[in-house]
């Protein structure tokens, strides 16, 4: 009977990583998306355009000036050298901030499409009611794209639970550290561990289907009129 | 104090597109102004003007308060501006039940600190929405959002109340079913309202100034009757041209079941009964519904016919077959005015001209709605009748 509790170290990094990763992409993409959505700026879609490319690029492109940035000699390695730090690439941290950028899209383009589709009026309406546009922000904007926002944080969440390419780029194969699922199904295939590869693919076949079904679900009751 | 009354003033100019707008007005603090034109004459652009939802370049003073001076560098941004504003959609939250839809703005102005002397209870049993606190906005018709968007902005304290064609997206049942909450709106509620239209039909029945625009200019303002007087305006030569006047209700004959009506000038008698003696009410006379004879007419089934003096003929330069003729009740031509459409033929026979002394046959006189003091009671009694019979028509 071979050990099993390894598996648990690749499935708990992934976890870790892409909550921590959807938090932020909410904290950085709400902003990003409101401007996108509200501002008159002709150069806003250039913006637009380097956010979603990701889409596009193969992810070993965005891996490799990734690499570059965040190694000793990158830009962003020298800010983590200001703070103490060493590198940034090949660690947890350098995970998230390619993961970040890595899923970006996927949570801007739907949060900015819930922003656009409920138009100027609720807003208008709300500041004929006393309320600031911070308020406004809060009290109708948020909610009313709250869709928006479902969609974004499921596609996000589990686009950094599938990304391979980034993470082998930037992330190397550390267990504990960088080792996540993608990277360890790949590992134990390369190794011909069949057995543990079946148990980490079978799983996030089993837990994608489920987390999609709850949202779809959950987004079809809220949806419903009289709630 | 300036002895002098407060009142809005209002001038905007500016661009839009191709389109240019100039507008200067006064309206006064009370009563109903509507800012009435075709579509496209800017009516809407100047309402949110005021609101501070477009910003064009101007004045706005609201009593004793500047909302804009561009000279001043003032600009109030809309939530800095006690209004509420009823849009042409209902434009409540749907993410809110209708009672946190009613208390969004109330909230923010008790937080203010602003006084809620508009009260909660007072507004849905003037509305009638106390049966759809719980509901969510989509669960609703089409008037019961509109009703629900009027009072949520009357809940958050305005000092001035606007209001972008409320009923034009509604159905002409639905229309008839919300104006007498208008009315009583109108009654109940100190506060000034500016209404927006392009319906004749609810400027008379609302409206007590006009301010009358066309592509972007002012053709006129000043108290509804007097404008729809001027022969110099639109709203006389429009097909459907109509005088309202104030009547009071005189005295009541029930073996006939006719109501006698005070206006100034004269009497005017309304199949029905109309309500009680002493209350006010607009009527209005079409002027496809009045002719005119040089002396008293006899054994005529035409009940109303009065003295009255001709003010004003116009149209009969262009040649056309008809001309529209202002006059004013009474011998001595001081009452209130009526408009007539007649034929050319028949004013060159006659000898009309202004100053004649004649008599006005009133084929029909429609009682619009209340004119003041008793919408509520009618409200009231709208709404026992509708329970009754389903029914709310006048």
């Amino acid at each position: 009977m071979p050990d099993f509790t390894e598996l648990w170290s690749p499935i708990r990094l992934t976890l870790e990583l892409a909550t921590i990763t959807t938090i932020l992409l909410l904290m950085i993409g709400t902003p990003i998306a409101w401007w996108l959505a509200r501002s008159q700026a002709t150069w806003k879609e250039a913006v637009a355009t380097v956010v979603a490319l990701p889409l596009v690029l193969p992810p070993t492109v965005l891996g490799f000036y990734l690499l570059i940035a965040l190694g000793p000699n990158g830009p962003v390695g020298w800010l983590a050298s200001l703070g103490g730090g060493r590198t940034l690439a090949f660690s947890f941290e350098g995970l998230v901030i390619g993961s970040v950028l890595f899923s970006m899209p996927f949570v801007v383009q739907p949060i900015r499409n819930a922003f656009e589709a409920f138009g100027d009026r609720p807003l208008e309406v709300a500041a004929t009611l006393r309320a600031s546009p911070w308020d406004r922000f809060w009290t109708v904007a948020i909610p009313l794209a709250r869709p928006g926002f479902m969609t974004g944080a499921v596609l996000g969440f589990a686009h950094t639970v599938g990304e391979f390419g980034v993470v082998l780029m930037i992330g190397g194969n550390i267990p504990g550290e960088t080792k996540v699922l993608s990277i360890a199904i790949f590992d134990y295939v390369e190794t011909l561990q069949w057995t543990k590869a079946h148990i980490l693919a079978g799983g996030m076949l089993v837990f994608s289907f489920i987390v999609i079904l709850a949202m779809m679900l959950l987004e079809k009751r809220i949806g419903r009129p009289g709630t | 104090m300036t002895g002098r009354e407060a009142t809005i003033q209002a001038a905007f100019t500016g661009v839009l597109g191709s389109f240019s707008l100039d507008v200067e007005f006064e309206a006064p603090m009370r009563g109903i102004t509507a800012l009435f034109g075709p579509s496209g004459c800017g009516k809407t652009t100047v309402l949110r003007c005021m609101a501070g939802l477009q910003r064009l370049a101007g004045k706005l003073t609201v009593g004793d308060e500047i909302w804009q001076d561009d000279a001043q560098q003032i600009f109030r941004k809309p939530h800095e501006r006690p209004i509420g504003y009823v849009f042409q959609e209902a434009s409540l939250f749907p993410h809110l039940s209708v009672l946190k839809n009613l208390r969004y703005g109330a909230r923010r102005a008790e937080k203010q600190g602003v006084e809620l002397a508009i009260k909660e209870t007072e507004i849905v049993e003037l509305l009638g929405i106390g049966h759809l606190l719980d509901r969510a906005p989509l669960a609703l018709s089409g008037g019961e959002r509109q009703r629900v968007a009027v009072g949520r902005a009357l809940l958050s304290q305005p000092r001035l109340l606007l209001m972008d064609e409320p009923l034009s997206a509604l159905d002409r049942m639905t229309k008839d079913e919300i104006l007498p909450y208008f009315e009583a709106l109108h009654e109940h509620l100190s506060i000034p309202i500016v209404y927006v239209s392009h319906d004749i039909a609810e400027v008379e029945r609302l409206a007590d100034t006009l301010v009358l625009l066309d592509r972007g200019r002012v053709l006129a303002s000043g108290p509804l009757f007097e404008l729809e007087a001027d022969p110099s305006l639109p709203l006389l030569r429009a097909p459907d041209a109509a005088m309202t006047l104030e009547g009071r209700i005189a005295s009541v004959d029930e073996t006939y079941a006719l109501t006698v009506f005070a206006v100034p000038g004269g009497t005017l008698i309304v199949p029905g009964l109309q309500g009680e003696v002493g209350s006010l009410r607009r009527l209005r006379i079409s002027a496809a519904d009045v002719s005119f004879t040089l002396v008293r007419p006899q054994g005529t089934t035409i009940l109303n016919c009065l003295p009255a003096r001709i003010l004003s003929v116009t149209g009969q330069e262009n040649g056309g077959a008809q001309v529209n003729i202002v006059a004013a009740l009474g011998e001595d031509g001081a009452g209130a005015r009526i408009a007539a459409r007649i034929t050319r033929k028949s004013q060159d026979a006659l000898g009309l001209a202004a100053g004649s002394a004649v008599f006005a046959q009133i084929k029909s006189v429609a009682l619009l709605a209340s004119g003041s003091g008793h919408a509520v009671e009618r409200l009231g009694k709208l709404q026992q009748r509708s329970i009754n019979s389903g029914s709310v028509a006048e």
